[in-house]
């Protein structure tokens, strides 16, 4: 069981977790934008995450936090 | 539930203000994760460079110097013979490091100065819109080299490591990635050993990090990670140049 | 008790700084102000100091940027080509508020030039040391003594304003040998430390980090780093002119001078004392902020000025803006190394007298 917790504000929709992430449960969101006008990432099926932190470790600014 | 990542303490909360997907986020969290592993942030004196990282200052907890172009290894040195005990490190650009710095960068190395240098090699000038670095390959298009780096009149690309692997002094260089999660993990360990061997005072020591520029490179962030593992590490092999601690471990067990 | 001791210019500006408690030099070799660097390099390793050949005048004034925003008294030395080297490290230095001691021994120029004696870097120090709207304390020796003594004033003033200083001597006052007193008494290197809430020393966790650094690129941030530095030099201007007066009480003419020149037209104007010629000088000792006040006094009085210069006629200038223009302003200047003898000094004073 894995949680992770998203900086929303900081995300600047680059896509390298997305990339990253093994089991491919991250996605660049098709409807949100934050107040900077990025499309933050979201986590498409959070029961899926084991929690091995590759997109925090591929992440340019710090937006996730990961727990487990 | 334990936290199995976060934020390090030596980042400061300045939002980053690199364009998305640049690597420089990812480069100062492992700089910063080394700062908080040995526990010196309250000991460290970091030096910023001229480049997109210019206001790195912002950036780590630490106190820090803005230096002149290229200069830092310099600035670094007079810190660094001011208060030994301090733990001095400089964070610098391709432009700052390989052309204009590239005298202060030898003579550091030379010295043997006892501060860790962390070399961000994206192959461009970033700040300044897109020039030709003296790390840019050869075909490579830029603003200053619109047809391609052409070898004949603009020369070839300079390796660092392989420049100071030839001298005496250095006690650690080694050339990483942060294009993927391995190599970002790898990355992690070189940073961290290179601010440890200051830390035990094992001399001068220098991570490159092939890095990328999306902007600059024209390339999502996702495309400019492949164009590193293609284009750049063939060109910049990975890996440990120097390591004085390898070279005594092995001398002890003959 | 204090010593006396015959030293060359170029050593006692290095003893002397020692005393006062710098133990980080950092240079190059250039002549004619190698000997500085000679000497630290034998002093400093006995005292624990820093003695650093740099690899360039340019990565020295970075060195000492990097060891004065620690707080500690640091210093370097070149002559007219390498200080041209150090611009923008000078630049950085006053734009970040550091105080730091650059030593310049003047050669003959431009370019490479020579290697004798000129002060043709009076505009360059005064005007313009690098880019960017700011001063450096300039200090104009005229024996061996004041070699010595002005280290100590340089980075006490250094300090007291945040900004850099400089020894602006001729290539003459480093490589005379006069007899020199310095003080036994010696600042201790940890002191000087102390005072400076600025300084990068690591926060210790115990305080926010400290910045160092003169970017600002919001323009009003900017403008308020420069409104606030020239606040500074204001009170400098006021309070820290420095001058020697010599025989201007009845003066007709006015010899304004400094470094070797005022030393031939303190000859030369006893000779026309002698004469009967009513002439005094003025030797500015603070060349910035420039004795502005005693040259205008003395324009009331006089009928006219001699600027006698190792430069194409650069302080002229300073006196012609000090005296607003009022009198005339003679010179007798030589150049390339050529220094005027107290005969062409007097026959200037009594062209001047007529």
């Amino acid at each position: 069981m894995a949680k992770l917790t998203f900086r929303e504000d900081l995300c600047k929709g680059c896509g390298l977790c997305v990339t990253a992430c093994p089991k491919k449960i991250l996605a660049i969101s098709k409807t949100k934008l934050n107040h900077k006008g990025h499309a933050p990432v979201e986590l498409t099926k959070p029961e899926e995450c084991v929690g091995c932190a590759s997109c925090a470790l591929m992440c340019p600014d710090c937006v996730i936090k990961v727990e487990r | 539930m334990a936290i199995v990542f976060q934020k390090p303490k030596s980042l400061t909360d300045a939002v980053l203000h690199y364009c998305p997907g640049c690597t420089h986020g990812i480069v100062h969290r492992l700089v910063a994760e080394a700062i908080d592993k040995l526990g010196v942030e309250g000991r460290t004196i970091g030096i910023a460079p001229v480049g997109c990282s210019v206001m790195a200052y912002d950036y780590f907890a630490c106190d820090m110097i803005e230096a002149s172009h290229g200069r830092a290894p310099a600035v670094a040195t007079g810190v660094k013979r001011s208060l030994p005990d301090r733990v001095v490190f400089t964070y610098q650009g391709d432009g700052d490091l390989a052309s204009i710095g590239l005298c202060e960068t030898v003579s550091a190395a030379c010295r043997g100065e006892n501060i860790t240098v962390i070399f961000i090699n994206n192959a461009i000038y970033g700040m300044t819109g897109g020039q030709m670095a003296p790390t840019s390959l050869v075909g490579q298009v830029t603003q200053t080299s619109p047809y391609g780096r052409d070898p004949a009149t603009q020369g070839m690309p300079i390796r660092i490591c392989e420049l100071l692997s030839s001298l005496d002094a250095p006690a650690y260089l080694a050339r990483v990635a942060v294009n993927s999660v391995a190599n970002v993990r790898k990355a992690g360990q070189a940073i961290l050993k290179a601010f440890t061997n200051q830390v035990e005072g094992k001399g001068f020591s220098l991570v490159e990090v092939v890095s990328t520029c999306p902007t600059n490179w024209g390339l999502t962030p996702e495309k400019a990670c492949q164009w590193v593992a293609e284009k750049m590490i063939p060109f910049y092999p990975l890996g440990v140049y120097k390591d004085k601690d390898a070279e005594a471990a092995k001398e002890a067990a003959k | 008790m204090s010593e006396k001791a015959l030293m060359k210019g170029n050593e006692a500006i290095a003893e002397a700084a020692i005393r006062c408690g710098c133990r980080h030099y950092f240079g190059y070799p250039i002549t004619p102000q190698t000997e500085i660097a000679a000497y630290m390099a034998k002093r400093m390793p006995k005292i624990g100091g820093t003695f650093l050949q740099a690899e360039s005048e340019i990565a020295a004034i970075n060195m000492v940027y990097g060891c004065a925003s620690t707080g500690r008294r640091a210093m370097t030395s070149s002559s007219s080509p390498g200080i041209s080297l150090k611009a923008e490290g000078i630049s950085y230095l006053a734009g970040s508020d550091l105080p730091a001691l650059i030593v310049n021994v003047q050669r003959g120029g431009p370019g490479l030039g020579g290697i004798q004696p000129s002060q043709s870097d009076y505009f360059f120090m005064t005007r313009g040391p690098g880019h960017g709207d700011f001063h450096i304390i300039v200090l104009a020796p005229a024996t061996v003594q004041e070699m010595a003594d002005m280290t100590r004033l340089a980075f006490e003033l250094g300090e007291k304003y945040r900004m850099p200083a400089m020894l602006l001597a001729d290539g003459t006052m480093g490589q005379m040998m006069e007899p020199v007193v310095l003080p036994e008494e010696q600042t201790d290197p940890a002191e000087v430390m102390k005072g400076k809430p600025w300084a990068t020393t690591g926060t210790e966790m115990k305080r926010p980090h400290n910045i160092v650094n003169s970017l600002y690129l919001k323009p009003d941030e900017l403008e308020k780093t420069n409104l606030a530095r020239f606040e500074r030099y204001a009170k400098l201007e006021a309070e820290e002119c420095r001058w020697e007066e010599y025989l201007m009480d009845d003066a007709e003419i006015c010899v304004v001078s400094t470094g070797i020149t005022a030393r031939v037209s303190k000859n030369a104007i006893a000779e026309c004392r002698r004469r009967g010629v009513k002439v005094g000088m003025i030797r500015p000792i603070t060349l910035y902020p420039f004795p502005k006040a005693p040259l205008a006094k003395a324009a009331e009085r006089v009928k006219g000025f001699l600027t006698v210069e190792l430069n194409m006629g650069q302080m002229r200038e300073d006196v012609e803006l000090a005296i607003r223009c009022s009198k005339p302003i003679a010179m007798c200047n030589r150049v390339g190394g050529m220094i005027p003898s107290v005969d062409e000094v007097v026959a200037a004073i009594e062209k001047e007298a007529k």
